[in-house]
């Protein structure tokens, strides 16, 4: 190995470009990190991955199975999957639909589907895959189907993008009031810092969700979707902000120290400029780290208020609202398939939990 | 070298550390032979990364745990009945404990962080006494107590249960020094005793040292990298580098006659009264070389002005012999 | 010392008059007032009140002052235990509650104890035999309880129990008791009942707390002062149990802090699920009702209670530290 071209590389490298080569070091956060990526882009193109519009209802197929698409028939190569025949109960003489094994219903690409609009602007009807033919109670169930009839696998690819980007926008919140404050706070010092500190000390010390369930239990019973999900943003990001401060003020308490801080400072650049120019890039790499820390604590408190019901509405659909049909033992053992969205919720929390310990070992490997 | 020595209380042959890390072992010590005996100060000197430190760890047994020994001996009361190989005892036996601390004391650099904060001080000597002597706990304390008075620590009495961070920095040494005399240990090894205090607690510390030092007849290992304080305190010296004895001597000869390169370019390095003003201080070229990157031949070599080339990078030059003054330079071997 | 202590005193009155506060903010939210919602039940029921009455019941509980004089009569109130009528039930908040805060208190030590109890000697065995099997078993749960939130594993092991055991895993009496009054036979059937959903609660911060344990432990094992009590010849595990350990207590004991209200947060959600009779499912009840009195004294007390148990850890953070307790500074 030629040490003293790697040397050259290393001394001309940016403080992001350090980090990033220490972080590709860590092998299961370069792991999440794909995980996190595939997620959003699941998110993105949630609708054209669907395959049942996640809204349509239909009682007659109420807790169906999970059905898997055949791949081979007795021609070869051929996937598909078996229509839905009404067979009548002979003790009740309830109605119920069961797969029919007689009535093969071909998988196709890029099949015509519910319409929906693609980024939310280009209206279309492609989807991944659908089935050609078939009546309305036909679809493919590959995770089953809830109380309603809903299709559990296009409700879940759809949730993916309201648990995700729900927590992306509390971030961001957080991030905005826990830079700012934990700013003011490491630069300015004095009764300002510690004011702030007890104040983040007070938040810290309250129990958090009986006081979210107080605040998303309060927002009123007619706003909409759209509404209601703004304000359980705020309201989730009313916590996350005080560890984000903290990481900010200990950083600028550091540089305030620092050398080429204070060689700025007596070259006479001004404050902003110090700031942005010299302070900002140097923790700009710990800052990345705590957010991506901090995001799936923001998942999981948008999870659990709407598992209890105080949190997003339907029709909105997340991965907390899909639990919440999942709560019912009972109902849990006849349709087990239900407890599928706690997949991606624990394997969201592990990946930016492994992502940000890689994020941070990188960008404080001394720390 | 014969005249008037104190009994050979410890005696180091050939003692070879390695340290497994990610990307293969590193060697730090390589072949390190010393001796102390009763009543004499062994200065033991070089730049940092020479394996001073390490040399004083495995001879107690208590190297990190990425560090082993791989080879030779560290006998203690070497040539006598009770003649024992340390090398040889499980680092956690019995036998071990009672050497550490009862055998051989171990004073050290940090004051502040030798010491935990959790505890007084009075405790801390305490279990000291009490890890080697049956004594019960209030003839312990009123050891620790005497002890404290017998390192100069003024009101004794009182200061037995204060916190260390209650101590000044020399006090704080003061106690690491009783601490490490609790068993009345024959062998004292000290690691860098004053580096972490200022000049004149530096004095009184060094002062204490040698007279508890010649009092008590012990044998002490003095690691350092101050040519003052060798200057100072010293009988004997050996001067290492990268985990090799590049120089042994009497200090007066060290001084005088320095044998080996880097001897010289280490003394040329001290301030002297003696210099022109605005002369430069002599440094010595380049820095020392990381053990995993050791030099072939005389790892001195690359840095050494005096290199004889085609010779001292390609065979290493013969280890000093033990006990006997010289130093591992092919200048020498000419000489002799 | 004492400087500290009175620090520390300051700083937990003035947590609880913020919580205070947000629980009015909370009780004040819903669109219309305390008397609205009151006429509203009693119309439910067939009662009816007339204008005059609703205005003289208005005037009675301050509706007609200003916000901040209205805070202060109920603050006057809950100071001296009063803290109204529950719309749902028709009875003092007080007697709603009853045994159900001490019961969610019961179950959030026990998971405080738990998580201490385990992650204790887990974090230490970890952090002194570094890279070992054990180690990376800990690491192992240590991401286990990281990844699951307490309420999906509730909601695992009470599916897992049904399903495989027969069993319905949940409440905290068994049914014979669960109306009894209290009685020794009571106290040992709660005591029963008491680790599962403690366990439940405890995992994710015996997780956390091991993690945290065994990076405190690695830092406090390369440090000079147990190198000291090597050379001093006192055994291994006296020398790492005595002074690394005892250092790597203290980050530890403070912990707590933050540990024990999410504690109380987590046994909410996971009663729900296990449908434990702590306030959780009460609280629950009384939001979607909007019974806003029952649901701010639950989220008061809560709030109360949490700043006592973080007041708890304090002190005996001071008591372990001796530079708290002697210089009054960390």
């Amino acid at each position: 190995m030629s040490a003293s071209l790697t040397d050259d590389r290393m001394a001309q490298a940016t403080q992001l470009q350090l980090t990033w080569w220490r972080f590709c070091r860590h092998k299961l956060a370069l792991i999440s990190l794909g995980v996190i990526v595939t997620f959003y882009v699941i998110a993105i193109f949630a609708d054209f991955l669907a395959i049942t519009d996640p809204h349509a209802t239909d009682a007659r197929r109420s807790y169906m199975p999970p059905q898997a698409i055949q791949l081979f028939d007795a021609d070869g190569f051929n996937p598909h999957v078996n229509g839905l025949k009404g067979v009548r109960d002979l003790k009740t003489f309830k109605m119920t639909f069961a797969p029919d094994q007689g009535r093969k219903l071909k998988v196709v690409m890029f099949a015509h589907g519910y319409e929906y609009n693609l980024f939310g602007l280009i209206p279309t009807d492609r989807h991944l895959f659908g089935i050609e033919g078939g009546q309305p109670v036909d679809g493919i169930f590959l995770l089953g189907t809830d109380q309603l009839g809903r299709d559990v696998y296009s409700r879940l690819i759809v949730a993916t993008r309201i648990s995700l980007f729900i927590g992306l926008a509390g971030v961001t919140l957080s991030l905005f009031l826990g830079v700012m404050l934990g700013g003011i706070s490491g630069l300015y010092g004095g009764w300002v810092d510690t004011i702030i500190q007890r104040v983040i000390e007070v938040v810290r010390s309250i129990p958090t969700i009986p006081l979210w369930m107080g605040l998303a239990a309060a927002l009123p019973n007619t706003w909409s979707v759209t509404q209601v999900y703004f304000a359980i943003t705020i309201i989730i990001s009313l916590v996350g902000w005080t560890e984000l401060a903290r990481v900010v003020r200990g950083r600028f308490l550091a540089l305030r120290e620092e050398d080429f801080v204070i060689a700025a400072e007596l070259a006479g650049a001004g404050q902003t400029r110090i700031i942005v120019r010299h302070m900002l890039p140097s923790f700009l790499s710990h800052i990345i780290a705590a957010v991506s820390l901090a995001l799936p604590a923001m998942i999981v408190s948008e999870t659990s208020l709407s598992f209890l019901g105080l949190g997003l509405r339907p029709p909105a659909i997340s991965w907390g609202i899909l639990l919440q049909d999942a709560q019912n033992v009972q109902v849990l053992s006849g349709a087990p398939w239900l407890l599928v969205a706690a997949a991606p919720v624990i394997l969201v929390i592990l990946a930016f939990n492994f992502l940000g310990d890689g994020l941070r070992d990188a960008a404080d490997p001394y720390g | 070298m014969v005249e008037s020595m104190g009994r050979h209380v410890l005696s180091v042959r050939d003692l070879a550390v390695e340290f497994g890390g990610d990307r293969g072992t590193l060697r730090a010590l390589d072949g390190v032979s010393l001796d102390l005996h009763a009543g004499r100060v062994l200065g033991v000197v070089g730049e940092s990364g020479c394996g001073k430190s390490v040399t004083a760890r495995a001879i107690l047994g208590i190297l990190d745990r990425a560090g082993k020994v791989t080879g030779g001996q560290v006998l203690l009361d070497p040539g006598t009945s009770s003649q024992q190989d340390l090398v040889a005892l499980d680092p956690n036996s019995q036998t071990m404990r009672g050497v550490r601390g009862g055998r051989i004391g171990l004073i050290f650099q940090e004051p502040m962080t030798a010491l935990s904060v959790h505890y007084t001080v009075g405790n801390q000597i305490v279990e000291a006494i009490r890890a080697h002597r049956e004594l019960s706990k209030a003839d312990a304390r009123n050891r620790a107590i005497e002890l404290l008075g017998e390192v100069g620590i003024p009101r004794p009495e009182s200061r037995v249960d204060a916190y260390p961070f209650q101590l000044s920095g020399g006090l704080r040494q003061r106690v690491g020094i009783a601490m490490a005399l609790a068993a009345d240990p024959q062998i004292l090894i000290a690691d860098e005793p004053t580096t972490a205090l200022d000049v004149t607690t530096q004095a009184q510390v060094l002062a204490l040292l040698r007279r508890l030092q010649r009092d008590k007849g012990i044998a002490l290992m003095l690691i350092t990298h101050d040519m003052g304080v060798i200057a100072q305190m010293a009988d004997d010296v050996a001067v290492m580098y990268l985990g090799r004895i590049a120089e042994f001597s009497p200090v007066r000869d060290l001084f005088a006659r320095p044998r080996h390169p880097y001897t010289r370019a280490l003394l040329r390095s001290v301030p002297s009264i003696r210099a022109e003003p605005r002369d430069r201080l002599a440094t010595i070229g380049g820095t020392v070389p990381h053990p995993g990157a050791r030099p072939s031949g005389c790892a001195f070599h690359p840095r050494c002005p005096e290199v004889i080339a085609g010779r001292c990078d390609q065979s290493a030059p013969r280890p000093v012999p033990p006990l006997e003054a010289g130093a591992a330079c092919f200048l020498n071997e000419g000489a002799a | 010392m004492l400087i500290y202590l009175a620090r520390r005193l300051v700083l937990a009155a003035i947590t609880c008059i913020a919580i205070s506060i947000l629980t009015f903010i909370i009780i004040r939210l819903p669109p219309g007032d305390f008397v609205d919602a009151y006429i509203a039940n009693l119309a439910s029921n067939g009662s009816v009140v007339s204008a005059d009455q609703a205005q003289a019941m208005r005037r009675e509980y301050g509706l007609d002052q200003p916000v901040i004089i209205q805070y202060g009569m109920w603050m006057s109130r809950v100071v001296v235990g009063d803290f109204g009528v529950s719309m749902m039930w028709r009875r003092p908040v007080t007697e709603v509650i009853g045994d159900r805060l001490w019961l969610t208190m019961a179950v959030s030590f026990s998971a405080l104890f738990l998580t201490w109890t385990i992650a204790l000697p887990i974090g230490i065995y970890s952090a002194v035999r570094q890279y070992s099997l054990g180690d990376y078993a800990a690491t192992l749960l240590g991401f286990i309880g990281l990844a699951i939130p307490n309420f999906l594993l509730a909601l695992i092991l009470m599916y897992l129990g049904f399903r495989y055991l027969g069993l319905s895993v949940g409440g905290l009496f068994s049914p014979e008791f669960s109306q009894a009054p209290w009685s020794m036979a009571k106290a040992w059937d709660l005591a029963k009942h008491v680790p599962l959903p403690a366990c439940v609660l405890a995992l994710a911060g015996t997780a956390h707390q091991i993690r945290i344990m065994r990076a405190n432990l690695l830092d406090e094992l390369r440090r000079p002062y147990v190198v000291t009590a090597r050379a001093k010849g006192i055994s291994e595990l006296h020398t790492v149990l005595k002074y690394p350990v005892r250092a790597a207590l203290n980050p530890f004991a403070s912990s707590i802090a933050y540990l024990f209200p999410y504690l109380v947060s987590g046994s909410i959600i996971v009663s729900l699920v296990l449908g434990l009779p702590t306030v959780g499912p009460l609280l629950l009840q009384a939001l979607v009702a909007q019974d806003m009195f029952l649901a701010g004294t639950i989220v008061l007390l809560l709030g109360i209670m949490t700043v006592i148990g973080t007041l708890v850890s304090d002190l005996l953070l001071m008591w372990i530290e001796p530079r708290i307790r002697l210089q009054g500074r960390a």
